[in-house]
């Protein structure tokens, strides 16, 4: 039992099925947009990142050379 | 210069916070604007501004939908400044064009992301909000400062233009076509950053 419906894409679940007329209009290409963007959102973080995050905490209070 | 400090503990959980956001806001931005190497440039201008502006940040609201904000002023502002222009047509088009496409994928996300890239902005930002951000229309809106229903509009038109380019192939290949799809974007550009405040155009 229990043929599942169709894929789930992680995080972005429900809405698949909400109305029919949606679900007809929601083109292939839909899932690839969704997962352009969870490609970048699960990329490792470059280390340029981590360096801008620690230098914010350091205080930088105007006068600073 | 700073109204009230913040405190240690709301500094930290801010910067929690934004950490936890900056993947998101490196997809939206790499949406956005396409260039890897742009589009971190921009996250990190858009981590400065927000960590600078965090005392307007109300906690317990949306981060993610907060910095979206700023990311896309940033964005407009460097566009008007023609930050990305010039380098568009052939960066752009270079990359995507190499850029290795998943063969399982019935549309490559080479593909779609060049067809995204031929979008106005306007309707990129919606559909990448609603479409790939998982945003709803409200919170679209919100981010974007207009109605629902231009939020729905547009991602209607963003919509039909991907199918019109996906579905029937009809995706521009290079440099010609996305010169002329760029104009298009700095012409509907101007008048999305006309209304939203005037930066001086140095």
């Amino acid at each position: 039992m229990a043929k599942n419906t169709n894929s789930s894409a992680p995080g972005h679940s429900q809405t698949a099925d909400k109305t029919s007329a949606q679900a007809k209009a929601t083109p292939e290409w839909a899932d690839g947009l969704r997962k352009l963007y969870d490609s970048v959102v699960e990329e490792p973080l470059p280390d340029s990142f981590m360096d801008l995050l620690s230098k914010l905490d350091e205080p930088q209070d105007g006068d600073q050379a | 210069m700073s109204k009230r400090e913040r405190s240690a503990a709301e500094k930290a959980d801010f910067k929690r916070e934004l950490t936890e956001v900056v993947p998101h806001l490196r997809a939206f931005a790499r949406g956005l604007c396409g260039r890897p190497d742009m589009a971190d440039d921009l996250v990190q201008e858009t981590m400065l501004k927000a960590w600078a502006a965090q005392d307007r940040f109300e906690p317990g609201t949306s981060m993610r939908a907060w910095t979206f904000v700023i990311l896309r002023n940033a964005y407009l502002t460097d566009m008007r400044r023609n930050k990305f222009r010039g380098e568009y047509d052939e960066g752009v088009a270079e990359r995507i064009l190499t850029a290795p496409a998943s063969q399982e994928e019935p549309i490559h996300l080479s593909d779609m992301h060049r067809a995204l890239l031929t979008l106005p902005p306007e309707r990129r930002e919606a559909l990448l909000l609603v479409g790939a951000g998982g945003f709803s229309y409200e919170e679209a809106a919100n981010i974007c400062d207009c109605a629902i229903g231009t939020i729905k509009s547009r991602v209607g038109r963003a919509r039909s233009a991907l199918n019109a380019m996906l579905e029937e192939g009809n995706i521009p290949q290079r440099s010609g076509d996305d010169a002329t799809a760029h104009r298009a974007i700095l012409e509907e550009l101007d008048a999305v950053a006309a209304g939203n405040g005037h930066g001086a155009t140095s």
